[in-house]
């Protein structure tokens, strides 16, 4: 009764190809943009509930927001491509650590040609995207066995990638400016003059780029390359013959991937943790973009929101409950109850829906039309 | 539709969970945060020290009902030994009570590194005993980290002196092959820059050789230090690493007389798992060891007795139980200290820095407390957020671990550089104005 688009004629083509054809979910989508982009902040300046302390913002929508971004990224390569990757995490640290040396400033003295290769300090948002070119840059040179190899090689494939990026960003100490400890510091975040520094700052920052990326990558998948991924994706042979170039659809989606996965890496180094170690981005992070990607439904921009904010928060919350209910339980067995009753929400939502929570939405859209009179 | 409404039950059930309300909170508590780690594979050593500092919390509310009156509160947060789970937990818990956290004790070096920025803008010490920055020390640019009573640093040192003292003299350190298995971490990468001054001082070709996490792939290591036999081998690991360690040393034949661990590595639950193997095994002691002390004592009668203990009281007086208790008292004495000052009400997390910072603990004091023979008298200064730097070795036989040293001071004119120089980089990164520890009262 209230979400059905009869009546609502589309009168030009630009109408006809708007990413949301249907009057509701633009209003829906306004409104949670309005809650995002100006809600939010509102009540945190005021302190109101649920933003009494910071801990919302810090601990769970800022990580919420970095990790959708980085879900977006995996989305594209495993959900509208088709390649299976388990690399993820190393481009969220290529993105990471070039960003980091680029924002310090590079110099690698070539000895035998007597000549160096000097960049100065960059500012922090250049880094930032430069980080990002370069994960996607690595991202094409791991991409080439793709061209060759399929499904689970593939993963293979990208799993050493994985272990690669982990090994170099542990021993190699070049890339973390010889750092005793091996963990690295982010700068001050200068965006052209504005420091970001207060939570409410980096959950702005965050959402503008997530807002900005997710656009991007929607339009991108609506378009001619995207839908070149996904022929190659639903048959490559078939994709050959229609006159796709297996090639440049490939790695095309190797590069925008890895750029929006190293961009996510880089947010999440300087403005989540503040300071790393090649932990944060161990193959732990890519199995649990993996896990965000496929329970958020493979192929889907909003899934990656939704799967994101499953593996990310529940959890925590399955934490959380049982003090919250005064159930005195230690804290052993409530981490222990968090990954049975986590892992078994998993194993149910892949037995009763394995095409994950985009198509539940989806599903429910159909429902919500018919409603309330269903046939 | 029977899908749907399941579908929707799961639905509300994740939702309703998300209406997560604020627990009224009595007004004369002080709150303090437990940041433990009691699953994965890191559980072996962190359980037993989490119910440590559980245990010594209850006993100051039971026996003395608080500090000054003003009871302790706390909540713990299980981190696994995971960083980003470690700064969630401290996002949750810093500002609960009635006046927030009193300091936080995250047991792990990667949370220190991650929250050290956190919690200088939040105002909230970070007690790291015996771990974390060795650049900390310098509280001019670390205000808010305390590594008390050690750094890797110092047991670094601390170590180098006891193999000269087995060697028979510095001078005979020459020459002598020492390697570092360490855990490929921030925490086992501490200790290099150190161990490099001291080969370079001594003589001493110096090897390190990484474990990654977890530390259950030793093979190849062990097989590096079969072919190059080194004279000794440091262990800086933690968790199922300590164990597996001195298994692939039985298996290659390296005596284990010739490995010394860090004091983080000389538990009963490093030695224990490898039976006979282990026996000859050394490490480090950060001032304490195994045993029962008079705090004990009033552990077992005013918690035990009460059937309040956090573990068997068969488990109490182990080494990282131990280690826990010492914890927690330092803790408590630094809040006791800054109640001198600012009222005997709950703190906030800068008036217990004050007390930290203040914080001189004489020997009379410490036997006051119970904790003789435990530990020597601690002074912290501005300048000296470490106190104390003095260190014994210890040994297994099989049953218990035996001290066989006598007591090591590390030597502090040697260190003291390289904190200056590795801290002050971490200042002009972070453009942090050192304060002027001379002017400061």
């Amino acid at each position: 009764m209230l979400y059905r688009e009869a009546g609502q004629f589309k009168t030009t083509y630009a109408e006809d190809m708007a990413i949301f054809p249907i009057r509701q979910d633009r209003i829906a989508l306004a409104v949670l943009l309005g809650i995002a982009f100006i809600g939010v902040p509102l009540l945190a300046t005021f302190h109101i509930w649920p933003f009494g302390s910071d801990y919302l913002l810090w601990a769970i929508l800022l990580p919420f927001l970095i990790l959708a971004l980085a879900a977006i990224g995996t989305n594209i390569l495993v959900g509208y491509c088709g390649q299976i990757s388990l690399g993820s995490g190393a481009f969220m640290a290529i993105g990471a650590y070039s960003a980091y040396k680029l924002v310090t400033g590079v110099h690698i003295p070539l000895a035998w040609l007597s000549f160096a290769i000097s960049i100065p300090p960059l500012p922090v948002f250049a880094s930032i995207l430069l980080g990002g070119l370069i994960a996607a840059g690595v991202g094409i040179l791991f991409g080439i066995p793709s061209l060759r190899i399929k499904g689970l090689y593939l993963a293979v494939a990208t799993l050493a990638a994985q272990f690669f990026f982990d090994w170099a960003f542990l021993r190699i100490p070049w890339f973390t400016n010889y750092a005793p400890s091996g963990s690295v510091n982010a700068p001050e975040l200068n965006f052209f003059g504005l420091i970001v520094q207060s939570p409410i700052e980096r959950y702005l920052l965050c959402l503008l780029l997530v807002t900005l990326m997710a656009l991007l990558a929607k339009n991108l998948v609506r378009g001619n390359l995207g839908r070149q991924w996904m022929a190659i994706r639903d048959m490559d042979i078939a994709a050959e013959l229609i006159g796709i170039r297996p090639l440049y659809a490939k790695l095309t989606a190797f590069a925008v991937s890895s750029f929006i996965i190293g961009v996510a890496g880089a947010l999440w180094a300087f403005v989540y943790l503040g300071s790393w170690e090649p932990l944060a981005f161990s193959i732990d992070r890519s199995l649990q973009l993996l896990f965000m990607v496929i329970i958020g439904g493979l192929g889907s921009i909003m899934g990656s929101f939704v799967g994101a904010a499953f593996i990310l928060i529940v959890p925590i919350m399955l934490n959380l409950i049982p003090a919250e209910l005064g159930v005195p339980l230690s804290t052993e067995t409530i981490a222990h109850f968090e990954f049975i009753i986590f892992g078994s929400l998993i194993c149910y939502l892949l037995i009763k829906e394995p095409h994950g929570f985009a198509r539940l939405i989806s599903i429910g859209k159909e429902k919500l039309r018919l409603w309330p009179f269903p046939y | 539709m029977p899908r749907i409404a399941r579908n929707a039950l799961i639905l509300a059930a994740v939702v309703s969970g998300a209406v997560v309300s604020a627990p009224a909170a009595a007004q004369n508590e002080q709150f303090i945060p437990i940041l433990s780690y009691r699953t994965g594979p890191y559980a072996v050593n962190g359980a037993p020290y989490a119910n440590g500092v559980a245990d010594y919390y209850n006993l100051v509310n039971e026996r003395d009902g608080g500090i000054n009156g003003v009871k302790i509160l706390v909540e713990e947060c299980e981190t696994g030994y995971a960083t980003d789970k470690g700064v969630e937990c401290y996002e949750r818990l810093k500002s609960k009570g009635p006046t927030g956290a009193a300091f936080i004790n995250p047991l792990s070096t990667g949370i220190t590194f991650a929250l050290t920025e956190k919690t200088a803008t939040d105002k909230i010490p970070i007690i790291t005993m015996g771990y974390g920055r060795a650049d900390s020390k310098n509280g001019a640019v670390f205000p808010y980290n305390f590594p008390l009573l050690g750094t890797y640093w110092s047991a670094a040192d601390i170590a180098i002196q006891h193999v000269a003292k087995e060697l028979g003299g510095f001078d005979k350190l020459k020459g002598k092959k020492i390697s570092l298995l360490y855990h490929d971490s921030p925490y086992g990468k501490e200790p290099i820059p150190m161990l490099q001054v001291l080969a370079q001082k001594y003589g001493f070709e110096f090897t390190p050789t990484p474990v990654t996490h977890p530390g259950v792939e030793q093979k190849s290591q062990w097989l590096a230090i079969r072919q190059n036999r080194p004279d000794y081998v440091l262990v800086w690991g933690w968790g199922v690493m300590n164990s597996t360690a001195v298994k692939e040393a039985a298996a290659v034949a390296y005596p284990r007389e010739k490995m010394i661990g860090v004091w983080w590595s000389g538990a009963e639950p490093d030695v224990t798992p490898a039976g006979d193997q282990a026996i000859g095994y050394k490490s480090l002691m950060l001032q304490h060891g195994a045993g029962k002390f008079p705090v004990h004592a009033d552990i077992e009668k005013y918690v035990y007795a009460k059937g309040k203990g956090s573990t068997d009281s068969g488990k109490v007086g182990e080494v990282l139980y131990n280690r826990g208790v010492v914890n927690a008292m330092l803790g408590v004495e630094a809040i006791r200290k800054a109640q001198e000052k600012f009222g005997q009400k709950p703190l906030t997390g800068e008036q217990v820095r004050w007390g930290l910072e203040n914080l001189n603990l004489s020997e009379a004091r410490i036997k006051e407390l119970g904790f003789d023979g435990m530990l020597k008298p601690i002074k912290i200064s501005c300048s000296d957020h470490e106190g104390t730097r003095d260190g014994r070795v210890q040994q297994w036989d099989g049953k218990s671990w035996k001290i066989i040293s006598d007591w090591y001071t590390a030597d502090e004119p040697l260190i003291d550089p390289l904190v200056r120089d590795v801290s002050g980089k971490y200042a002009a990164d972070k453009k942090i104005q050192p304060r002027e520890c001379s002017k400061e009262s």
